[in-house]
């Protein structure tokens, strides 16, 4: 499993708390996906990467993070210019290229990268579990932390379940090749996941019957708001503040 | 109930998973306060089935189970059965559900509504007993095999059970460990059933053993 780990950091960002860090991360991805002034944008995108620095992760790293979001918007970035009408710039042969498309374009990059960049430094940088609690503190459904929780406990148990039943046929010989064995083969190695992984989850539900479990979590270390996060909210919450009246007043 | 009652008796219970194959053929056992009574049998012989039966995770098909002075037929009746019959998996990957050690060893304390002061004491006092101080913040799934079972464990005493099931408590963990593990239970006041395959475990620290095979005890 590839193991994350920018919440090992040490920073003012890893300091902070991570309630807050979900909020301040929400209320930034719900404004930058609604802004549509480049100069905002803009403003939005600094802000990040000056939050990334702040948080003092590797920047390969993040980098790489932004990798898979940039091949996608490629796409967007060469088709839109292309095919959104309006004013053209330039044309290359019979296709206009228009101002507006281009405009659009460079939005939703900017748009994608900051809140890809911000999301990176706020919550990545926070680890699981206290994410999972965080959540459970503001009132988020239980049965969605739960989920991400489980899931954070069980997949590795669940691959390591499929490395020991892959390296099983192989040893017994098995190569894949396309074949009709193969694919069952296959068939029954999904099979046989799905059916182990359904089996344990009723044992593991027993064994949290065996424990008083009554459908209820509750959360062992509290988190301290302190002085500083008060701090940080605050600070955020201007910044956020002036990007929304930056972009939505008309004298602006 | 007096000091010499059974704490659990099973009485005649049947129990199969498919009708043409029965596990458990009308068993009878007490288990009285203070005794550790040793379970063994072959591999599939129903050792397992019968611990899960006692603590209610399944229904004996005939025959009654008495748990801590009351009949107990019904799933509301075994919840006071388990908060009181601590079971040791024989899966500790099963019982360790939360990321981090000190997490899975309060989630039972806790949800018996103990404070968290009380809750932070009685994780520190389970995991000192077992050698495992300083594991709090490990996360469960990055665990050995034998760290597994000794947390499983830990997260049981933690219950403080007044009765202790076992289910093939050493597998997996080194003679150093098994020792600790020997003296450590023969020391708890608390009585057990304890499923196994080690005969010179069980002989360590059984006052009884009881043999499974074709069903019956
Ligand atoms: N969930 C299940 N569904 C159907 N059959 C089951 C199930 N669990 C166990 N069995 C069967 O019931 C019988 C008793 O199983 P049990 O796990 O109690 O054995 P055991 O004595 O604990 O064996 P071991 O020493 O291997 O742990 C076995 O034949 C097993 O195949
Ligand atoms: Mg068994």
């Amino acid at each position: 499993m590839q193991r994350i780990t920018f919440f090992q950091g040490e920073s003012v960002i890893h300091r902070i708390d991570p309630r807050a860090r979900v909020v301040v991360a929400a209320v930034y991805a719900v404004l930058v996906a609604m802004a549509v002034r480049l100069d905002v944008l803009g403003v939005a995108l600094g802000v990040a990467a000056a939050t990334v620095a702040a948080a003092r992760l590797p920047w390969r790293d993040v980098l790489g993070r932004l990798i898979p979001l940039n091949v996608f918007m490629l796409l967007l970035l060469v088709t839109l210019p292309l095919t959104s009408g309006g004013e053209p710039l330039f044309s290359v042969g019979p296709v206009g290229v228009s101002r507006q498309g281009l405009r659009l374009a460079a939005t939703i990059a900017i748009k994608g990268n900051a809140i890809v960049l911000a999301l990176v430094a706020l919550l990545a940088t926070v680890e699981v579990t206290a994410l999972g609690h965080a959540l459970s503190h503001l009132r988020v459904p239980d049965k969605l932390t739960w989920l991400l929780l489980f899931s954070v406990r069980y997949i590795d148990v669940i691959h390591r379940e499929y490395r020991r039943m892959a390296a099983a046929m192989k040893v017994r010989g098995f190569r894949p090749r396309a074949n009709l064995h193969t694919y069952r083969t296959y068939g029954h190695l999904v099979g046989m996941l799905l059916v182990r992984s359904f089996d344990r989850a009723d044992r593991v539900l027993a064994a949290m019957k065996c424990r008083g479990f009554q459908g209820r979590f509750y959360v062992l270390d509290h988190f301290h708001f302190s002085r500083r996060d008060a701090a940080f909210t605050l600070t955020a919450g201007v910044v956020l503040l002036l990007m929304a009246v930056a972009e939505w007043t008309p004298w602006a | 109930m007096g000091v010499d009652q059974p704490q659990i008796t099973l009485a005649d219970v049947s129990f199969s998973f498919a009708p043409d194959r029965p596990v458990l053929r009308r068993c009878c056992l007490e288990l009285r306060p203070g005794q550790r009574v040793g379970v063994t049998g072959a591999n599939g012989s129903g050792k397992s089935t019968l611990l899960h039966l006692i603590v209610g995770l399944l229904m004996p098909d005939e025959g009654t189970i008495e748990a801590f002075g009351k009949p107990r037929n019904r799933e509301a009746d075994f919840r006071e059965v388990r908060r009181r019959a601590g079971l040791l998996f024989q899966d500790s990957e099963d019982q360790l559900f939360c990321p981090t050690v000190a997490e899975d060893v309060a989630f039972g304390p806790l949800n018996l509504g103990r404070t968290r002061g009380q809750v932070h004491e009685v994780v520190a006092r389970s995991l000192d007993t077992l050698g495992l101080a300083g594991y709090e913040d490990r996360v469960t799934y990055q665990l050995s095999g034998g760290e597994k079972r000794l947390v499983a464990l830990a997260t049981v005493l933690a219950m403080e059970p007044d009765v202790l099931l076992l289910d093939e408590p050493t597998a997996g963990l080194d003679e150093a460990v098994q020792q600790r593990l020997a003296d450590l239970l023969v020391g708890l006041p608390q009585a057990m059933l304890i499923a196994s395959h080690d005969r010179a475990f069980l002989q360590q620290i059984a006052t009884r053993t009881e043999h499974l095979r074709d069903g019956h005890l």
